[in-house]
């Protein structure tokens, strides 16, 4: 593991909040927060979506919009940031502060080049003229490897792929050689081949310019690769602060261990048939307003076994040579290329590949909502890739899709009853008592109340919203379902819940699974067999007799296995995880704002 | 995704590849240019009675096969296919046939005033984009308050007036209360100019009816931008150019205002249509000499031909319109194919 | 165990991807976005739950301002034969009087000795039924070439894209007059024609949106389970596809009457109704004298008109809580 610069405890805090307080109107964002950077050093601030890490971020350098209002302080060079006048403040930013964010692709100006937008940080700051600018950007171009930075100077941003665009923002960012750069959520968009090129960019950056970094993210294994520190936040507040080592090793806060023990490593030994993901719950008492956080794993898994799966079982799931084409204006392109593999009753076959490696176009060319250009789809029997659609649609209900969206996929004007009674109308249930009968059964079995069926979507938030889904894809009873990055977009507590779902419907639904994601560790734990998938082909597969994950055989695999972030510390022992006997409430909580339960 | 990217084509391939696009437009337009001429043409067979009713008409009387021998003569007993054969052929020849009542041929009666519309058009289009985005700039900067307020509430009222009406009322304030400004017309009776004091005479009859003509094209331009600017502050770029340290005057200009009037050279061409029709009311309030009032003319003296030739020469005025501002669209977006 | 209130956790997700965060936004005009916090399910109104742009838009006070002043006017409209019956073309009186000099014609007569009040009422009727009609005829063919277009692509939507450029291309307002000229100037015909010549904004609008869902999940998810054509397109698509023309038609009503108001006042009109526009064209050449009958249907116009806008722009406004400058 590379190593970071030691960050210089002894000399005073480049960057010190205290008490920081967001608020946009009424509702709170940030509620006193607590933390310091010390020069040259790595502070991760990691939560999960809506904690305030974002906003905390934006307030240090007083980027947020005009109605919020923030209040405490934030020292930096002896002076207060949130009291320093406009003018000040703007000769600090991009100059001793820099910050990067999250979406390379909309982070630049769409009709400046960037060598005029590296230019115009150097312009502000450092007084150069167009050519001074220009000449120092290609040197900046190069500094960030993006190749032929000469030419490169005068592109402009649409030109550039996603990662080439954060390069540019980080050549942008130290261009003036800040003390401090805040880097927001730097990769999350961003693939896991590109995401450890970045993050390790930013490394050597640090060190040749004696830079502290503060890193704002969710993803525990980049905070495990490459912070020296860490603060944990919760509802506006810093839940724990300690090292690395100390929150990886041994984590004192209940939501922290809760995090750790939900999120999935790679060097983990868990399996789904044989552990079960524990679940974080947060209860906020009706009358002291006081959070409590559990830990909840449920019982052994002795009960959790599914059909056993033998080698010559016949599949039920047959693909080959399948080959899906675009025309596209550059000429035809092959998304799927000769894809073929098997799927077994009752297995889980896993399928793994980056951005544009045509996973999604495999899973709706076998859905039939894309035609393919030659192979075949058997399915139980069946070849439905040739079907025509009045016969195919038959057959449709056999298999189906829970999508990685949940946002996307329910359509806003239904009302749950109708999603789900619509869908089991049109497949063949005419009777409508049976079908309001089905729609409960399956909403109890996906864990949402009754009541759900005349409330819209937009009433729900992510995760029951993933549970629809869920419901609408097997009230139809199908025999194979595609998970489509089904937990991609949720956070890494609401995964667990969702992880668990879906083994426990596996079971009780009789059911296999094609289990695609980019996440290599969530596959590891989910899948029986994988696939992995570049460029439109299978590039390895494992099986009875290989495992992908201790020995992978294709140098792709390799490079995917070898990205993805790995916590230098060893994981807590297994035992660490185990609930606490009783509830821990958190002390000191005022009693008047709204609580987030998390479980959902 | 993999990391690659695209590189921008040596000199000779950007050279030719802006050739391309500037042919592009053109060529997208003709299908849009033949399907105004089968328009118009359409409209053409459906007058009541034709060119040779017309004739007869005037003549008094004839009998049947002296009317079935004028029609022939004139070719209006073919097939409309054929006869839409002739009109293009006509049309190729710049022929759009000829008006009995001014003794002309209409291409002609209609090049003769078209540049007076153009001049009223042009003028309109200025003020309208000048004011408009001014406005805008300001109304979106200080949003919220007073001078938004103000500023959007004239834009809205100015939305909402039928353009005759304020041309009314600018003739009561202007020429008659106040008396700065002529009228009507475009010269001043009886007096004989020439040259730049011509000009000048003609601009000072052109200032009411071309402001009339912008005031509805001032408040959509304001709404327009301001609400382009709003939507492009909340952008992820302009967070970046706050977070480099720029000077708030730099952030608007440079990075919002030059994004935000994109979407405006998108809608100005479907705007040179507004104009034309526009200029048929302004024109015909201020007694402007322009093809917008010879369409009125044309209605009450029941020259159909006339009228269609309008309808035409404008059609292709806007095709004109929207392919001029396709290129410039294309100059400053460079993410548009081509650059 | 200590009672808990059940409240459903607001994020649990990473921010959406763009085009779906704004289409979720836009459509929903909701408070549904992933960092603020929603009301407890089981406390707030239905109201603001169900129906979330309603209510954003009752609380507008621009679309409280519009919807009444448009009720007024739907008021005098449909109550204009009580109030003053008979033909407003009717000679009643003495010409030119001025407003408020004979209490039997409040507002004056005109230069033929006609009441201007009864022109007013009448007059509201005639734009009414304008800018209905027109709008209908301009929504319903639009939406049905639009959504053609948009869901079947292909050639049918080459050839329907290229019928909305004719007649794109093509000024409306002399369109309207050439075809008018042609048949014949009646109140129905205009209403038709008008709607006739503006029908592509909405053609175009749905297209988009149409081409946009497509590619939708939920879309993909009902293709998968099995559902026809018929309902995708009128079922799914469709009402997400329409909320933004509802704000277009609300622009379009105001532009017809706009139009039909030019029209009567070049003279292009219905000769045997009053108009707005038509008592403004004949009060044209008394302007130095007898200004109050340009100015008295003219305020009306600008009124009514207002008020289409207003509540257009407050339906965009409460559809698209961005631009109320909400929190990112």
């Amino acid at each position: 593991m590379s190593a970071v610069l030691a960050p210089r405890f002894d000399e005073a805090p480049l960057l010190d909040v205290r008490g920081l307080r967001v608020s946009f109107g009424s509702h709170a964002a940030v509620r006193g927060v607590d933390f310091q950077v010390a020069p040259g050093e790595t502070l991760a601030l990691v939560g999960e979506s809506g904690c305030g890490k974002s906003t905390t971020a934006m307030a240090i350098l007083r980027l947020l919009p005009d109605h919020a209002k923030a209040s405490g302080h934030v020292l930096f060079g002896g002076r207060d940031l949130l009291a320093l006048p406009e003018p000040a403040l703007r000769g600090i930013r991009g100059n001793e502060i820099s910050m990067i964010f999250q979406e390379p692709m909309t982070s630049l100006n769409p009709v400046l080049t960037i060598g005029e937008q590296i230019g115009e940080v150097l312009r502000r700051h450092q007084g150069l003229d167009r050519w001074q600018a220009r000449a120092r950007a290609i040197e900046l171009l190069d500094r960030v490897r993006i190749p032929h930075a000469a030419r490169r100077v005068d592109d402009y941003p649409h030109h550039l792929s996603g990662g080439q665009r954060q390069r540019v923002m980080i050549a942008i960012a130290v261009a003036c050689q800040p003390k401090l750069l805040i880097a927001d959520e730097p990769t999350t968009a961003l693939d896991v081949t590109i995401q450890a090129q970045i993050l390790e960019l930013l490394r050597q950056l640090g060190e040749e310019f004696s830079m502290g970094l503060l890193l704002i993210t969710h993803d525990l294994g980049v905070v495990g690769q490459w912070a020296d520190r860490v603060s944990v936040m919760y509802g506006g507040e810093v839940l724990e602060s300690a090292s690395t080592e100390r929150i990886f090793s041994a984590p004192g806060h209940a939501y922290t261990r809760g995090l750790l023990g939900a999120s999935l490593r790679l060097d983990s030994n868990v399996f789904y048939r044989n552990t079960e993901l524990p679940e974080v719950r947060v209860r906020a008492d009706a009358t002291t307003g006081e959070r409590s956080f559990q830990l909840e794993t449920r019982p052994a898994p002795e009960a959790r076994e599914a059909r056993v799966v033998t080698p010559d079982t016949a599949p039920l799931l047959s693909v080959q040579d399948l080959r899906t084409v675009y025309k596209t204006a550059r000429g035809d392109v092959a998304a799927v290329d000769g894809v073929s593999f098997d799927i077994r009753p009752g297995e889980t076959l896993g399928l793994v590949g980056e951005s544009g490696c045509g996973k999604s176009t495999l899973s709706k060319t076998l859905l039939r909502l894309v035609d393919p250009s030659a192979g075949r789809i058997v399915l139980e029997g069946t070849d439905i890739a040739s079907l025509p659609p009045r016969q195919l649609r038959a057959h449709r209900h056999r298999i189906q899709m829970v999508f990685q969206d949940p946002y996307g996929s329910l359509n806003p004007r239904h009302r749950v009853g109708d999603i789900l009674e619509s869908a089991l109308r049109v497949n063949g249930v005419p009777d409508a008592t049976e079908r309001r009968r089905r729609v409960a059964d399956i909403l109890d079995r996906v864990g949402l109340p009754a009541a759900s069926v005349d409330r819209y979507p937009h009433e729900f938030s992510g995760g029951q919203r993933q549970r629809i889904g869920l419901a609408r894809t097997l009230v139809l009873r199908p025999s194979l379902v595609i998970c489509d990055e089904p937990v991609s977009s949720l956070d890494v507590s609401v995964r667990a819940q969702i992880l668990n779902l879906l083994v426990e419907l596996k079971q009780a639904f009789d059911l296999s699974y094609l289990f695609i994601s980019h996440d290599l560790s969530v596959v590891k734990y989910m899948a029986d067999r994988v696939l992995v998938m570049n460029g439109g082909r299978i590039v390895e597969r494992s099986d009875d007799q290989h495992d992908l994950w201790t020995a992978p055989r294709d140098p792709y695999t390799q490079t995917l296995i070898r990205a993805v972030p790995s916590p230098r510390f060893a994981p807590p022992p297994d035992d660490a995880v185990e609930p606490p006997a009783t509830v821990e409430p958190v002390a000191e909580v005022a009693p008047s704002f709204l609580m987030w339960r998390f479980a959902v | 995704m993999n990391d690659v990217s695209l590189s921008p084509a040596s000199p000779w391939r950007r050279l030719l590849a802006t050739l391309v696009a500037w042919r592009r437009p053109f060529v997208r337009a003709l299908p849009t240019a033949f399907g105004v001429v089968v328009l118009n043409f359409v409209l053409l067979q459906a007058i009541p009675g034709d060119a040779v009713d017309a004739l007869v008409a005037e003549a008094g009387s004839a009998t049947a096969e002296t009317t079935a021998l004028l029609r022939q003569r004139y070719g209006l007993d073919k097939p409309p296919v054929a006869q839409l054969g002739d009109y293009l052929g006509h049309l190729a020849h710049f022929s759009l046939g000829y008006s009995p009542r001014y003794d002309m041929p209409v291409m002609d009666l209609i090049l003769a005033r078209l540049p007076n519309t153009l001049l009223l058009m042009s003028m309109a289009l200025g003020i309208a984009l000048s004011l408009g985005v001014s406005f805008g700039v300001v109304m979106a900067t200080w949003n919220g308050r007073w001078p938004d307020r103000v500023l959007s509430s004239i834009a809205f009222l100015l939305y909402s007036t039928p353009g005759f009406w304020i041309g009314l009322m600018a003739i009561i304030l202007f020429a008659v209360q106040l008396g700065w400004l002529p009228s009507g017309g475009d010269a001043t009776i009886g007096a004989e100019l020439a040259g730049w004091a011509k000009f000048g005479d003609t601009l000072k009859h052109a200032v009411l009816p071309a402001f009339t003509l912008a005031t509805f094209y001032i408040a959509v331009y304001a709404r327009l931008t301001r609400a382009a600017m709003l939507d492009v502050r909340t952008q992820d770029y302009v967070r970046t150019a706050r977070a480099k340290g720029l000077h708030p005057v730099r952030v608007t200009l440079r990075h919002v205002l030059r994004n935000a009037l994109l979407p405006l050279t998108t809608v100005a061409g479907a705007h040179i249509g507004g104009l034309l029709g526009g200029a048929a009311v302004a024109e015909t309030v201020f007694s402007w000499p322009g093809i917008g009032r010879l369409t009125l003319e044309a209605v009450q003296a029941r020259e159909y031909r006339v009228l269609l030739g309008v309808l035409l020469l404008s059609s292709f005025l806007v095709i004109l319109a929207n392919v001029l501002v396709d290129l410039l669209h294309a100059r400053l977006d460079p993410r548009i194919k081509g650059n | 165990m200590p009672p808990t209130t059940v409240l459903p956790a607001p994020e649990g997700t990473l921010a959406p991807p763009t085009w779906r965060g704004q289409l979720q936004s836009s459509l929903l005009g909701s408070r549904a976005a992933p960092d603020t916090p929603p009301a407890p399910v089981v406390h707030t109104s239905r109201l603001r739950d169900r129906w979330p742009t309603t209510a954003a838009l009752l609380r507008l006070p621009g679309a409280v301002i519009g919807l009444l002043l448009l009720a007024v006017i739907v008021g005098i409209a449909l109550t204009a034969g009580v109030f003053f019956p008979g033909d407003p073309l009717d000679i009643v009186g003495q010409p030119l009087l001025r407003p408020g000099e004979d209490a039997a014609f409040l507002l004056g007569t005109d230069h033929l000795g006609r009441d201007i009040a009864a022109g007013l009422a009448h007059g509201a009727r005639v734009s009414l039924l304008v800018g209905l009609t027109a709008a209908g005829v301009g929504v319903t063919v639009g939406t049905l070439i639009g959504a053609t277009a948009g869901y079947f692509g292909g050639k049918v939507d080459a050839v329907l894209t290229w019928l909305i450029e004719v007649f794109q291309t093509t000024p409306s307002f002399l369109l309207v007059v050439v075809i008018v000229s042609i048949t014949q100037s009646s109140l129905e015909v205009i209403s038709v024609v008008i709607g006739l010549t503006t029908w592509e904004t909405v053609a175009r609008l749905i297209r988009a949106q149409f081409r946009a869902l497509l590619s939708s999940d939920f879309v993909l998810a009902a293709r998968s389970i099995g559902f026809g054509h018929r309902w995708l397109i009128f079922r799914e698509i469709l009402p997400n596809a329409l909320p933004p023309v509802v704000v277009t038609a609300s622009v379009m009503v105001a532009g017809a009457i706009l139009m039909e108001s030019s029209l009567a006042f070049l003279g292009v009109g219905d000769a045997n109704k009053v108009s707005w526009g038509s008592m403004i064209g004949g009060g044209r050449d008394m302007l130095r004298t007898a200004w109050y009958l340009t100015v008295i249907p003219g305020l009306a116009l600008i009124v009514t008109v207002f008020s289409l806008n207003l509540i257009g722009d407050a339906l965009i406004e409460a559809m698209n809580p961005r631009l109320r400058g909400g929190a990112r």
